[in-house]
């Protein structure tokens, strides 16, 4: 609980260009632990590049970037495209993080996916790839989780699978997330900050106040807007990965107890 | 006589070892071009070690290392714009190498040996410094895989998960320009990529794990090696060309075979 305010990772006054044009500009941006911050805004806006920024892929040309000394990033890539020659079992897949066998199982397990570990990377569905890739992020025992787009070529019952599993993982681990998302219910409705980005921050807070900031309002249109401002995304249920609704207990009460058990 | 194909037989099951592995590094991340870029410029080093009276196989291996470096820095430059660049090299380099060799009047050059390989003439002592490449090869290739697997796969989750991806990147080209300048000796310059490619490609449809498909692309290049040279000697054709043909009936034959994977 005492470090729950800790800074992870700080950019202040980054920027960055190609060729004479900047993708990112002035972007100040504070990633803390346990909130999970995302960041939306239109195609070009350089979400991406801000992404790499934060995971030290790219290098700021102006303003600095601050991580925490040691800071582990567990990272989630917006798709992966294996090559159909270069076949490989999930396993085999995840194991190329060096990783230990066991704590390959135990990411398997967490992202509900421990069956299919032997299964060719080839063979598996778009949300069953986008679960392998959240393991793989997981084996870093990440303090900061950094998911580009992870809901890509997920269908929809699928994607609120996968973000109520990001939220889960965020109170279990304890980790601060940074997430680029288009799906703006979910943003509205689960995260605790919301940077709007285009080449610039637009706007930056929560997202009760985002949703009514004028800038917000002029990059996503207004009647867009209005249209999120009622709803409240309140799940009562869960779905499995094909759709279908599943009544189990749900994820984040069985964490908490295996960690009661855990700790006793 | 027996000596002439047991050396020819040797250097390419020698070769065979180490342009397996790298093959398919080079098929799973779409550098085939890559591959013939060096290959055509290996002629240039042909023609550079001719003018400078220095070892020919020397000036081949060094001209491809350093066209392998000109071409990483290129690609950390530029990203974009390098398929174009490469195909500008690759033509201009084996132009202006075929150029170079016929300038030099007075030296009588077997153009067809560095054009289409020459496995046959291989003599004891380039079968000892081929074993030493392979050697040297084979050692980094083996300390470095689990690491190149990984970059490609994803070479981004590489990066973040702590591997040095630029420094194991050149490490790789460098090991491709090694291979290609020593293969052009059996398959010459115009063959060199189809015996990176072709085995390994075979192999992708076989193979489950990325150590199946290397070590079934050493299997398929010893093959290939090995029927092309008995097609040598026994039907009297090119030695190179016939052990490209070997290793495309191979790729053939496995793609007739019942769906092994799926």
């Amino acid at each position: 609980m005492s470090t729950e305010a800790a800074e992870l990772l700080r950019l202040e006054g980054a920027g960055l260009a190609r060729d004479g044009q900047w993708l990112l500009q002035d972007i100040d941006l504070s990633l803390v632990a346990g909130q999970i911050v995302s960041l939306i805004g239109p195609n070009g806006a350089g979400k991406t590049t801000l992404v790499k920024l934060v995971l030290g892929l790219l290098t700021a040309e102006r303003g600095r970037v601050w991580r925490r000394p040691g800071l582990r990033i567990g990272y989630m890539p917006q798709r992966l495209q294996l090559n159909p020659a270069m076949p490989m079992t999930v396993n085999r897949f995840l194991a190329l993080s060096r990783a230990p066998r066991t704590a390959i199982a135990a990411a398997l397990a967490e992202t509900g996916i421990a069956a299919l570990g032997s299964s060719p990377m080839q063979d598996i569905s778009g949300g069953e790839t986008q679960r392998v890739l959240l393991a793989r992020a997981l084996l870093r025992r990440p303090q900061l989780l950094v998911l580009d787009e992870p809901a890509q070529g997920v269908d929809i019952a699928g994607q609120t699978e996968l973000y109520e599993l990001i939220s889960a993982l965020r109170d279990r681990l304890g980790c601060g997330v940074l997430m680029v998302s288009h799906d703006l219910h979910w943003v509205m409705a689960q995260t605790d900050s919301v940077v709007c980005l285009n080449q610039h921050i637009c706007c930056h807070g929560h997202p009760a106040h985002i949703s009514s900031d004028p800038a917000y309002l002029s990059l996503f249109g207004e009647r867009h807007a209005h249209a999120l401002a009622p709803y409240r995304h309140r799940h009562d249920h869960r779905h499995d990965m094909h759709g279908d609704v599943v009544n189990a207990k749900p994820q984040p009460q069985n964490a908490a107890t295996d960690r009661e058990q855990g700790r006793g | 006589m027996v000596d002439v194909l047991l050396y020819a037989l040797a250097a390419g099951l020698l070769l065979a070892l180490i342009s397996g592995p790298l093959g398919t590094l080079v098929v799973w991340q779409r550098m085939a071009y890559y591959g013939d870029t060096l290959a055509h410029s290996a002629l240039l080093g042909v023609a550079l070690g001719l003018v400078l009276q220095v070892n020919v196989q020397l000036a081949v291996l060094l001209t491809c290392c350093a066209l392998a470096l000109a071409l990483t820095a290129l690609q950390r430059w530029r990203a974009t714009t390098l398929d174009s660049l490469l195909g500008i090299f690759a033509h201009s380099g084996l132009a202006l190498g075929l150029v170079a060799i016929s300038l030099l009047s007075g030296r009588p050059v077997d153009l067809n040996a560095f054009l289409f390989g020459d496995l046959l003439a291989v003599d004891r002592a380039q079968l000892l410094q081929l074993a030493a490449v392979v050697a040297v090869v084979g050692a980094l290739l083996a300390r470095t895989w689990h690491s190149l697997v990984s970059i490609a796969a994803h070479a981004e989750l590489a990066a973040i998960e702590g591997l040095p991806v630029a420094r194991l990147r050149l490490l790789m080209m460098l090991l491709i320009a090694i291979t290609v300048a020593t293969a052009m000796k059996a398959v010459g310059v115009l063959l060199v990529t189809a015996l990176l490619i072709v085995p390994a490609a075979t192999a992708g449809r076989v193979g489950r794990s990325p150590e199946q498909v290397a070590l079934g692309a050493i299997a398929a290049g010893m093959l290939a090696v090995s029927g092309g040279l008995a097609g040598a000697w026994w039907l009297d054709t090119p030695a190179g060309p016939s052990i490209v043909l070997c290793a495309a009936a191979l790729f053939f034959a496995t793609a007739l075979l019942p769906a092994a994977r799926r």
